[in-house]
């Protein structure tokens, strides 16, 4: 049966409203929270592959045979805390980003961007011809 | 002695899913902040409690127990303890509650936002 | 959604939710590491960053269509990808038969551990997560690389007065808090030291002692926080953590052994495979800890130094 893939298609659709956050959303905190969510989405593809039918969670005892595979959880459990490493940094990076131009939109940040830009073309044109 | 621990427990479960579906359904239905936020904290103090002292009858060892009762505990301290927090919040943000509908309906529902 | 507090709060429901699922796929230790860290901390540290930056998103947002339109694409050519991949909980998929049988049965004998979660992470695979020990690590110090203020002494009294004065204020909340942080300080040791047997380990210990260090700094004021944890002590443990992680794979090496062989750490194998979980657990731990706590004081700092900002700003603007 094809439905058995609904777990894939579940993290898909988490996948791309993440993705359509990053992109859409000029707010720069809410690039970070569409980045969250899809980083959430990555974890739920692993673990949800380690599942096992029937299988219990991966520690040993005494009576069960059938475990989950412990080698997605490992991976995911070091991924989660690296990830809110990476996440504080790149929260950081707001912050700087907020006291440098004194607004965390993209689109007033490239305005400001341009302006700085068109400032110094002029003074050097200004040079040039003096 | 199997059979009231049975009934007991089971009684203290439906309890506690009572309050918990209530409080569920106060949370949609209250019109303000705080009585909604009682309708929570009647679910996260009164219904899991209930919960846990149901499942209390029905564990089958003392070191289970143990934990239940250390995690009834850790609700009963916290529970309030938010709902303190959020309502003291609440005030000092200038929401005032909503006492009688007549008269205030306009004062609120631009203080609510 | 407009107002940036609603985002982040959802986000934390998110992540709790989704510990909740990771309990229902068996993922125990992934569950208590995404409950105490994508509920806990990461939406804390949003929570202070959106109190400098303000909570609202401005109304403008162009071209979502084309957005739209890359989305659908991408989400589309994936889930005609995911038509190779094998069923949701078959037991015979590729990935189940690869390398996890032997950690499921060999491990027992070779590291003596019930948690395999726990002796994959810190003995099979101990390399990959000294990487990313060291990228945590990396993350704390450039945090502070980007925040960290000068501190200016002169100040401090001033803010303790006014500490002091709305202490009326937080009585119930700090009592509380008083009475809650030495259990969660030993809740934290004994997943630290359980995370061989149950759920746990250096991870989530480091998290959630963070989390108690974290709850005090909120409740009583930076300034308090500061006097009682050290903040070079806490960048020194941090350091120490990633150092005592290598350094037991140097001993086992110096030994004779492979890079974090810990057979040779004892006599005996499976007490040196104790050993070493237990020592490079703690350099995890200490890491991870310190680096959360770090990284929460710069944030703070920061803020701090942005409000002190603002109201010589204002006192200047009314005295003009």
């Amino acid at each position: 049966m094809i439905i058995g893939l609904y777990n894939d298609w579940v993290v898909v659709v988490l996948m791309m409203i993440g993705l359509y956050i990053v992109i859409a959303h000029g707010n720069l905190i809410k690039k970070i929270v569409g980045l969250a969510i899809f980083q959430t989405s990555v974890f739920i593809l692993y673990i949800s592959m380690a599942k096992v039918e029937g299988g219990s969670a991966p520690i040993l005892a005494e009576g069960i045979k059938q475990f989950s595979n412990p080698l997605p959880h490992v991976l995911i459990l070091t991924a989660i805390v690296v990830g809110v490493a990476t996440t504080a940094l790149g929260l950081a990076l707001v912050i700087r980003i907020n006291e440098a131009y004194g607004s965390i939109e993209e689109e007033d940040i490239q305005h400001l961007d341009n302006q700085t830009q068109d400032e110094t073309e002029l003074q050097a044109t200004e040079g040039e011809q003096s | 002695m199997d059979m009231i621990l049975n009934i007991s427990g089971a009684l203290c479960l439906l309890v506690g899913s009572f309050l918990c579906i209530s409080g569920g359904v106060g949370l949609l239905r209250f019109p303000d902040f705080y009585t909604r936020m009682h309708a929570v904290g009647v679910t996260d103090t009164l219904g899991a409690g209930m919960i846990l002292i149901g499942l209390m009858f029905y564990s089958p060892d003392f070191l289970i127990f143990s934990k239940l009762v250390i995690i009834l505990l850790l609700t009963l301290l916290i529970g309030p303890t938010t709902s303190h927090v959020l309502a003291k919040a609440a005030m000092q943000n200038n929401l005032k509650p909503k006492l009688q509908q007549e008269d205030n309906i306009k004062e609120t529902s631009s203080s609510n936002y | 959604m407009k107002d940036l507090f609603a985002v982040v709060m959802l986000l934390g429901i998110y992540s709790l939710l989704s510990a909740s699922f990771f309990v229902a796929m068996d993922a125990v230790d992934v569950a208590f590491t995404e409950a105490a860290v994508g509920a806990g901390i990461s939406t804390l540290l949003m929570l202070v960053v959106i109190t400098i930056t303000g909570r609202s998103e401005k109304t403008t947002r162009h071209k979502p269509l084309l957005a739209l339109l890359v989305v659908v694409f991408t989400g589309s050519m994936l889930i005609y990808g995911t038509f190779d991949m094998p069923y949701f909980g078959i037991a015979d998929a590729p990935i189940h038969s690869h390398v996890a049988p032997r950690y499921i049965q060999e491990s027992m004998k070779e590291v003596g551990i019930p948690n395999i979660v726990t002796s994959v992470l810190a003995s099979y695979r101990a390399f990959d997560t000294f990487g990313e020990v060291v990228v945590i690590f990396t993350a704390g110090i450039g945090v502070m690389a980007l925040l960290s203020v000068g501190r200016r002494p002169e100040e401090n009294e001033k803010t303790t007065a006014i500490d002091d004065s709305m202490h009326e204020q937080y009585l119930v909340i700090r009592i509380v808090t008083k009475m809650l942080i030495p259990f969660i300080l030993l809740y934290a040791l004994y997943v630290q030291f359980h995370g061989d047997f149950g759920p746990g380990g250096g991870f989530q210990a480091g998290v959630i002692f963070a989390a108690a260090i974290i709850l005090y700094t909120m409740l009583f004021g930076l300034t308090t926080a500061r006097k009682v944890i050290n903040q070079s002590f806490i960048q020194f443990i941090a350091a120490a953590g990633v150092l005592l992680y290598g350094c037991v794979g140097i001993v086992s090496m110096l030994n004779g052994a492979n890079f974090f062989d810990y057979n040779a750490l004892a006599s005996d194998p499976v007490a040196g495979q104790h050993l070493g979980i237990l020592l490079i657990e703690w350099g995890v731990g200490c890491t991870v800890a310190s680096v959360m706590i770090m990284i929460f004081f710069n944030f703070a700092e920061r803020r701090e130094m942005q409000q002190n900002n603002e109201k010589i700003n204002n006192i200047e603007g009314d005295s003009l």
